[in-house]
């Protein structure tokens, strides 16, 4: 390796600039891959993710569109079922409630209803999670309404290189993927390599080594979670962060593999308490891995509330580090109540 | 009713002969559901079969449609095989969709037939899609001549919907979307006057459905939609437009579904003379006079073509009698191409 290469391989990228290089990435490899989305082309997309890629590849290829989410995300299937990859982006991941009947009842299902006989390798880019102050129709975590959706697949990207590598897995996938991207993370940086690389769907990630309870955290409960884990490690507690990296796929062994060394579990999740990912987590812990586990399984999650405006609101209902830490050491100690919501 | 001068012979027979295909076709899926051979929904084309046949008479081997629920004339028409449309409504292996499917989503993409769909309007973003891959065809052909894609850069989508579906936004995106970027989609609205059991003036304001395409600056086509020759015509002028780059068009299609809604309903909630009027303008016995009259047949022709089908269904049935029942745990194939060992489903 020349040391120019080595240089650039310890570059370090926001994740927004991580996304626009695995678009960028992708678009060369594959001459027919599209970007489809509103505001995406000349404005470069909200949070700025597409900046410059329609200057790059031109407007025949990154297609700014009305504010039509059906007829949107119908497109982009459309376009994929004729063999044409796809990727488009719904622009907050709650407007993907104008888009699911292309969604779930279409694209999720065609491969199946044809009895196997298409294909449709489309991408679709949800912006999720609170941007802070961003209220009840801005901040929703929907990942969960669709891993209960076979058919899809569901990736929440948590780092600069995860976002970049899961990303390109995701585009060359032959089916449909929900590829969800936290607003808060746009902005953080990390190393990311500068080669042509993937990471598997369905493969976890031991993000911060431990050996007495294992902290599963995605999307901006990652950073939360290694900050709980960093605090704890004063107090003398030893957690095991892990990022599952993908719903659906779900990593299972990876799962199995930490709670063999920790033996607890504590999931956190920016999403309401009922009916989230997390509850999943904690069914397959509980039905799966019982023999592994030395305590009782604990969520920290988002209250079942509609997301508030107000920050101090905000900050009650999505959990922080604090609540996170409460969670652990509850799982340790089973003595200590977890914050209100948690 | 057109003038037959311009139409070879064997043209003016295949219409007739695919009408009668899907007629016959229908009948019979009706009696073999009373027989206890189809598990799941019908919803019978019977009386609207010069839309399905004259519209696909206008399209080439590189375009694609999107069905509806009441499918199975687009499908036909568009060369769907009878035998593995049977035994995908019978529910066995050898089914189109291999019994995952049923009526609702018959789809064969080498065919162009890219789904009947059951859900009202679904299919109609579906085929702006497929017009952007088209457009992109055409790019691909110049830069790429030898990518197989290049192959259907003169290909047209034709998105066939109901009135009903006229009042979903997805019609409106879809059209909006299509006309803005010049795509080549071809919205065939087949106004049987009925959305479910819902009569048009009660669902709509307009009588018109055509007029709609003036809000998308692009032509709005009426045909008359038990006149085979004028929907080819109508749709052959949408078709052309599309292929030259000139984008969408809008074609309603005043047309009539002879039974209910689905196979079991009634119809009863519709007048004893409007069922007389549009039974006395069946598009088959309409264009069978004329094919008599114009002197393009003789009675004992028209027979044959008939028997002819006869024939083709009965085999048809018989196929589709004979074709294995999925194993149960079939179920868990085909959920995704790439399943990660099976993590995918898990």
């Amino acid at each position: 390796m020349t040391a120019t290469s080595r240089a650039e391989k310890e570059r370090r990228l926001t994740y927004a600039q991580a996304i626009r290089e695995a678009l960028a990435e992708e678009m060369e490899r594959d001459p027919s891959l599209l970007l489809l989305g509103e505001d995406i082309g000349e404005p470069g997309g909200v949070f700025g993710v597409t900046q410059g890629l329609l200057q790059r590849f031109g407007e025949e290829r990154v297609l700014d569109t009305p504010i039509s989410e059906e007829a949107v995300i119908g497109a982009a299937l459309g376009a994929a079922l004729l063999g044409v990859p796809t990727v488009a982006e719904i622009m907050f991941s709650d407007f993907a409630t104008l888009a699911m009947d292309q969604i779930v009842n279409q694209a999720a299902k065609f491969r199946y209803m044809t009895g196997g006989r298409t294909s449709a390798p489309l991408v679709i880019r949800m912006v999720t999670g609170t941007a802070g102050a961003t209220a009840a129709q801005h901040s929703q975590s929907l990942e969960a309404w669709f891993t209960a959706t076979p058919g899809l697949k569901v990736v929440t990207a948590s780092t600069p290189a995860d976002a970049k590598g899961l990303l390109k897995s995701a585009i060359r996938d032959p089916d449909p993927v929900l590829f969800f991207e936290h607003k808060l993370l746009y902005n953080s940086r990390g190393a990311v390599p500068a080669d042509d690389y993937c990471i598997p769907l369905g493969e976890g990630r031991v993000a911060r080594e431990g050996s007495d309870v294992t902290l599963v955290a995605y999307l901006y409960m990652l950073p939360r979670a290694l900050k709980a884990a960093e605090m704890l490690a004063r107090e003398g507690i030893s957690v095991e962060v892990w990022d599952p990296r993908t719903l659906v796929p779900f990593d299972r062994d990876g799962l199995r593999r930490s709670l063999e060394k920790t033996g607890r579990l504590v999931i956190a999740q920016e999403a309401p308490r009922r009916n989230g990912f997390c509850a999943e987590i904690a069914a397959i812990a509980a039905e799966e891995f019982f023999p592994l586990l030395k305590a009782p399984i604990k969520r920290v999650c988002g209250t079942n509330t509609p997301m508030p405006y107000a920050p101090e609101l905000e900050q009650f209902v999505i959990p922080d580090e604090e609540r996170i830490a409460a969670g652990v050491r509850e799982v340790l100690y089973n003595a200590v109540r977890a914050a209100p919501g948690g | 009713m057109q003038s037959l001068a311009s139409y070879t012979p064997a043209f003016l027979k295949e219409l007739y002969r695919k009408m009668v295909l899907i007629r016959r076709f229908e009948e019979r899926a009706a009696e073999l559901r009373s027989l206890g051979y189809i598990p799941g929904f019908l919803h019978p084309y019977i009386g609207q079969e010069a839309v399905a046949v004259g519209a696909c008479a206008a399209l080439g081997p590189h375009d694609y449609i999107t069905s509806t629920h009441r499918g199975h004339g687009h499908i036909l028409a568009r060369g769907g095989d009878p035998r593995y449309m049977y035994a995908e409504l019978f529910a066995r292996r050898d089914g189109y969709n291999r019994a995952k499917g049923g009526s609702l989503h018959i789809a064969n993409i080498e065919l162009g037939i890219i789904g009947a769909n059951g859900i009202v309007g679904g299919g109609i973003p579906i085929a702006v899609g497929a017009g952007l891959a088209l457009k992109q065809a055409r790019q691909i052909a110049v830069h790429h001549p030898d990518d197989p894609r290049a192959r259907r850069a003169d290909g047209v989508a034709v998105t066939f919907f109901g009135d009903g579906a006229s009042n979903q936004g997805a019609f409106h995106e879809s059209l909006n979307l299509a006309a803005l970027w010049r795509l080549p989609v071809i919205f065939i609205c087949e106004n049987n006057l009925y959305g479910e059991f819902t009569p048009q003036h009660k669902h709509q304001t307009i009588r018109d459905i055509a007029t709609r395409a003036s809000s998308y600056a692009v032509p709005g086509l009426i045909a008359d939609g038990n006149d085979v020759l004028d929907v080819y015509r109508v749709v052959s002028k949408a078709a052309e437009e599309a292929r030259k780059g000139h984008g969408p068009t809008l074609v309603e299609c005043k047309t009539y579904r002879h039974r209910g809604h689905y196979e079991g309903d009634m119809g009863q909630y519709r007048p004893a003379e409007e069922v007389a009027f549009w039974l006395e303008a069946d598009p088959i016995k309409n264009y069978r006079r004329l094919l008599l009259a114009g002197a393009i047949c003789t009675e004992e022709e028209l027979q044959a073509l008939d028997e002819a089908v006869e024939q083709e269904l009965e085999e048809a049935v018989a196929f589709a009698k004979a074709s294995p029942h999925p194993a149960p745990e079939e179920a868990l194939e085909d959920v995704f191409v790439e399943s990660y060992g099976g993590r995918a489903l898990l």
